[in-house]
């Protein structure tokens, strides 16, 4: 392996394992809110109590998602560093503002959060959940804001000595870019948020245990449910997607595999991308779809991996095609499920449908996986590129730091990650087989329910 | 603008070592100190709601290095990839060690993640110290302003150094003592009754430790770094940083003796706080020295960001402390005085 695919997997692998808490952190951390809320509106005791229990859920998803992200803070300068050599003047700032502005925020009221709630008054404590969820929301800001530079660098010039500066900082945070994705990225996590919250209260439900907080928990899960997954396809994915063919147009045919330029260009639903032959092997194509999806009208031309020079082609090609297809087919999915779930809430059928609550209680690891191929789609999709169009990835990565180092410290993290994981899972099921408490709070002497 | 933003990160790095210091010294002190579980979770107890904050002041001051000098960032956290990569693992087992002890209720899980939390504070802290004394040793620097470090080498300062050598881990030790003080006197602070005693005595022998150290160490950086005086030769003023320094050794042990814990743990903030001042004006204005070659030395002027990003840098910098600092006072206030295990309110 060179040294240069060993810090992309380095990089990648580390990512996609952090990125997998503070989606549910971000997801949770409103509709925690949410239960506070109307906790706090209805005087309804119910509700504090299952505050109380996603705030416990909370707080390990909270500190994996910190162990796993600092590492990333530093990653830029140990395996990327000419790379932060010359966009330290631009990127540096939003991340060193996330640790400022979103790190100090978070850390503190989550403390007042876990720790407070006999010390404060009901409000006080719904004021520390509400910075809580601030504080995360400002954190996915900034990593956005750092990553839509790389995808789309706006509001730059190139210093003497080659490295890249700020010209407006305000142009900076409002990168078009930066603002389309940051609403198809949260509405992504809230969708993670309401499939967990939504499969917790199916399984409570069906077990008929803790069943008044499971219908708690799968009424507020479908409705947050239902409104995350509707707004990820429709308007922020729909923008999202026609930005990427204007300025990324090789990402696109390369998601979608189209390898040659054409009018009323087809969607493909299924199929093997065959890179030599350039075509799509076992193909599932509906006519038109693509034009009518980027440009309105079936007619429209779409540019094709054709129309970009080879050694531009996003890398590796496949693996982009199947992420997007695999985010693009699971966000239809969730729409259909959450509808049918939404329905029977409506008819006030949902609770006793068992057909229902089965997928319900079984899909929560599936946005994980969705959130995941969407990332991968970004940054897979930005490839040969560090910085689009500016920047190589193999022009950034630290050549003095060699494969085999970094294949040390990449089997360090997995083994590290690995352990982690199976805390995690221990730890989340020990939570939910205990269960919420009727109680104010939980008797010491109650036996482990961990198998 | 290199001035301000050099004693900016430098504020950012003190206020990370005063603060996560003392959680890392009670890391490396609860085991000897508390005995039972009772005494365990109370010493858990006394950083519980803060160390999570403490700890934010590295990735802030990372992320601020990062944008305000650049060079620096990509050359040392990629030349002491091996070491940082540890130091980010030991933070991993550190956060489980003091996180995930109160949600296991088996004693054999308990005593695990106990010695987790110990082995990585002190490790943290000894890879504190050696990169601190990395830094002022230096490094051997290309004329691209990259470099490599192996681990170690040969454990000496010869022209080819390991991040560990006999100076380093001087450094290194130095840590170890210093944060396990601070540790013990915020303790002493915190907690009552045979807990409380335990901490002040183990203060005094950690003092006398730390003397010995602090003096050897002096002879010793001017032989890693004979130009270390140049800076304080220049402005005589500046000797009044050594004598700071010892003067709050002193106060450490006459407030201890004299049961006057929070005085104590003053001095000890103003011990560490001048130890890293007196480090940062020895190498102004340089960032990290060259150990070959004066001439490729990493300096404020090489590594510094544009005057754009700088400029607003400092609008949001501020804006950024002024609330961190009030954070800080919200939740210092909100579990100030002794801690107890009633009352919690989370878990148990």
């Amino acid at each position: 392996m060179t040294a240069l695919i060993l810090h992309r997997i380095h990089f990648g692998f580390t990512i996609t394992f952090h990125y997998l808490f503070p989606q549910l952190t971000m997801g949770l951390a409103l509709l925690i809110v949410v239960l506070k809320t109307i906790a706090l509106r209805k005087r309804d005791e119910r509700y504090n109590q299952a505050a109380r229990f996603w705030m416990r859920i909370f707080a390990i998803n909270f500190l994996l998602g910190v162990v796993t992200g600092i590492p990333m803070e530093f990653q830029f300068g140990t395996n990327w560093s000419q790379f932060a050599r010359v966009t330290g003047g631009v990127i540096g700032q939003p991340l060193a503002m996330e640790g400022v502005f979103s790190f100090f925020l978070e850390s503190t009221f989550l403390g007042l959060f876990l720790f407070g709630e006999k010390r404060l008054s009901p409000l006080a404590h719904w004021a520390s959940a509400f910075l809580v969820f601030v504080g995360s929301w400002i954190s996915g800001f900034f990593i956005i804001v750092t990553n839509a530079w790389m995808q789309h660098p706006v509001a730059y010039r190139v210093l003497p000595n080659g490295a890249y500066e700020v010209t407006s900082f305000w142009g900076l945070l409002t990168n078009p870019w930066a603002l389309i994705q940051y609403a198809h990225n949260m509405s992504g996590a809230v969708i993670t948020g309401s499939f967990v919250m939504s499969a917790v209260g199916a399984f409570y439900v069906l077990e008929n245990r803790f069943s008044d907080a499971g219908r708690i928990f799968l009424r507020v899960g479908v409705i947050a449910g239902l409104i995350s997954c509707t707004t990820q396809i429709f308007p922020t994915g729909d923008i999202h997607g026609r930005y990427m063919a204007k300025h990324q147009p090789a990402t696109v045919a390369g998601m979608e595999g189209l390898f040659h330029t054409q009018r009323g260009a087809g969607i493909v639903l299924m199929g093997q991308p065959d890179e030599e032959k350039q075509t799509i092997d076992n193909p599932l194509i509906v006519n038109n779809v693509l034009s009518f999806l980027i440009y309105g009208t079936t007619k429209a031309e779409v540019q094709g991996l054709d129309q970009v020079p080879r050694d531009q082609w996003p890398e590796p090609l496949p693996l982009l095609y199947y992420s997007y297809h695999i985010m693009a087919g699971l966000g239809t999915y969730f729409v259909l499920l959450m509808a049918i779930s939404a329905f029977m809430l409506w008819r006030n059928q949902l609770f006793t449908t068992r057909w229902v609550l089965w997928p319900l209680m079984l899909s929560f690891p599936l946005p994980y996986i969705a959130n995941t191929a969407g990332w991968m789609t970004a940054e897979i999709g930005r490839q040969p590129w560090v910085v689009y169009g500016l920047i190589r990835t193999s022009d950034g990565y630290s050549k003095y730091v060699s494969a085999a180092n970094g294949l040390f410290t990449l089997l360090g993290f997995m083994g590290m990650y690995s352990v982690l994981s199976i805390l995690f899972i221990v730890l989340v099921y020990q939570i939910i087989a205990k269960g919420p408490q009727l109680g104010a709070s939980a008797p010491v002497s109650e036996p482990l329910t961990v198998a | 603008m290199g001035f301000i933003w050099f004693w900016l990160v430098a504020v950012m790095i003190v206020a990370y070592v005063v603060l996560d210091g003392f959680d890392i010294g009670v890391g490396i002190l609860h085991p000897f100190i508390a005995r039972t579980d009772e005494e365990k979770q109370l010493a858990i107890r006394s950083i519980g709601p803060v160390w999570d904050g403490n700890e934010v002041w590295l990735l802030a001051g990372g992320g601020t290095l990062y944008f305000a000098f650049p060079l620096l960032y990509a050359s040392a956290f990629s030349g002491f990839y091996l070491a940082l990569m540890i130091v980010l693992w030991l933070l991993i087992m550190r956060a489980l060690g003091i996180e995930l002890r109160m949600h296991m209720q088996v004693a054999v899980w308990r005593t695990f993640f106990d010695g987790l939390f110990f082995i990585s504070s002190a490790l943290l802290a000894i890879f504190y110290g050696a990169a601190l004394a990395n830094v002022i040793r230096g490094v051997p620097l290309g004329d691209d302003g990259y470099f490599f470090l192996p681990l170690w080498t040969n454990w000496s300062l010869g022209p080819e150094p390991g991040i560990l050598d006999w100076y380093t881990v001087i450094g290194g030790v130095l840590a170890l003592v210093a944060l396990a003080l601070h540790g013990s006197l915020y303790l002493t602070v915190k907690t009552e009754a045979a807990l409380q005693s335990r901490s002040r005595s183990a203060s005094i022998y950690l003092w006398f430790a730390l003397f010995v150290v602090t003096i050897l160490s002096l002879p010793a950086t001017l032989a890693a770094r004979p130009d270390g005086l140049d800076n304080y030769r220049a402005f005589p003023l500046l000797f009044a940083v050594p004598i700071i320094i010892f003067a709050a050794l002193a106060g450490i042990f006459y407030f201890t003796r004299k049961r006057a814990e929070r005085k104590a743990f003053t001095c000890s903030c103003v011990y560490l706080t001048m130890m890293l001042v007196g480090a940062a004006v020895a190498l102004y204005p340089r960032l990290l020295p060259s150990s070959n070659d004066p001439g490729r030395d990493i300096t404020i002027a090489k590594a510094l960001s544009g005057p754009h990003t700088l400029h607003v840098g400092l609008i949001w910098w501020t804006l950024g402390m002024c609330l961190a600092a009030m954070y800080f006072v919200v939740i210092y206030r909100m579990f100030r005085g002794k801690v107890s295990l009633a009352g919690s309110g989370y878990e148990h």
